[in-house]
């Protein structure tokens, strides 16, 4: 498990890379490894943009059928979402950006929690498996 | 931080990407290229992704401004080699990049921006 800090955009590439990294690891196809470091590219922003900057980790994991795969864990200490079905909406966006953010990286993943707390800061889990 | 280098090839800029790239060198990027086409007159620009090994909202949402911003400025874009695996990440994430012309490769980019601006001349 490595785990790496979310405050610059210079993060935002180097865990691009880590996740290529395991993703690799984990041989993923190419597809599935651009879709998951795509996903890990949102959400470090929107750690590093909308949470005021957290902490990532990225884990290779196996299920019970030995089947590999990355987690990503993203955390923060922001604002927290007020309203999560409002955030996970399509074209949704809280000011700037396109609103595909979570909604869209949802769709790259196999497995999606989010966990947030106004005032506290959100933690946005995802896994994706090899095929 | 780096800077993406804008090369100029007869009245077209050709943009190739061969970094990873961070937020801050896309915005930087913009603008230079908005700068460079007002000064060489450019008619056309060409963004060369083969490189390119993600896409994300916030690259892809740079290829729609490039396009707005060079239209204004009377210059078509045309983004080229765009890998498949980042082709299908852009669709499930829901960006389908309209407004942005693509090509499959460099030579194919070129001649879809001789052919606009023939079609434009002539009119």
């Amino acid at each position: 498990m490595t785990s790496a800090p979310v405050t610059s955009n210079d993060d935002v590439v180097r865990i691009r890379q880590l996740v290529r990294k395991a993703a690799i690891e984990a041989r993923m196809s190419i597809v599935d490894q651009t879709k998951i470091v795509t996903a890990a590219s949102e959400l470090a922003r929107n750690a590093f943009v909308h949470g005021g900057g957290g902490t990532a980790t990225v884990e290779l994991v196996s299920n019970a059928v030995g089947r590999a795969g990355v987690r990503l864990v993203f955390s923060d200490t922001g604002p927290g979402i007020p309203d999560i079905p409002l955030a996970l909406t399509e074209g949704w966006t809280s000011g700037s950006g396109l609103g595909l953010g979570l909604s869209g990286t949802r769709r790259l993943v196999d497995e999606f929690d989010l966990a947030t707390e106004v005032g506290e800061g959100t933690t946005v889990t995802v896994t994706k498996w090899a095929r | 931080m780096d800077r993406v280098p804008i090369l100029k090839i007869g009245d077209l800029l050709l943009v190739s990407i061969q970094i990873d790239l961070q937020d801050q060198t896309v915005m930087v990027l913009q603008e230079d290229l908005a700068d460079r086409i007002v000064k060489t007159g450019a008619r056309g620009v060409i963004i060369d992704i083969t490189a390119v090994e993600i896409v994300d909202s916030f690259i892809g949402r740079m290829f729609s401004t490039i396009a707005s911003m060079s239209r204004l400025l009377d210059a078509e874009t045309v983004v080229v080699g765009m890998r498949p695996a980042v082709a299908i990440t852009l669709v499930e994430l829901g960006l389908s990049l309209g407004g942005v012309r693509t090509a499959l490769d460099l030579e194919k980019g070129m001649q879809l921006l001789s052919r606009t601006a023939q079609s434009t001349d002539g009119s």
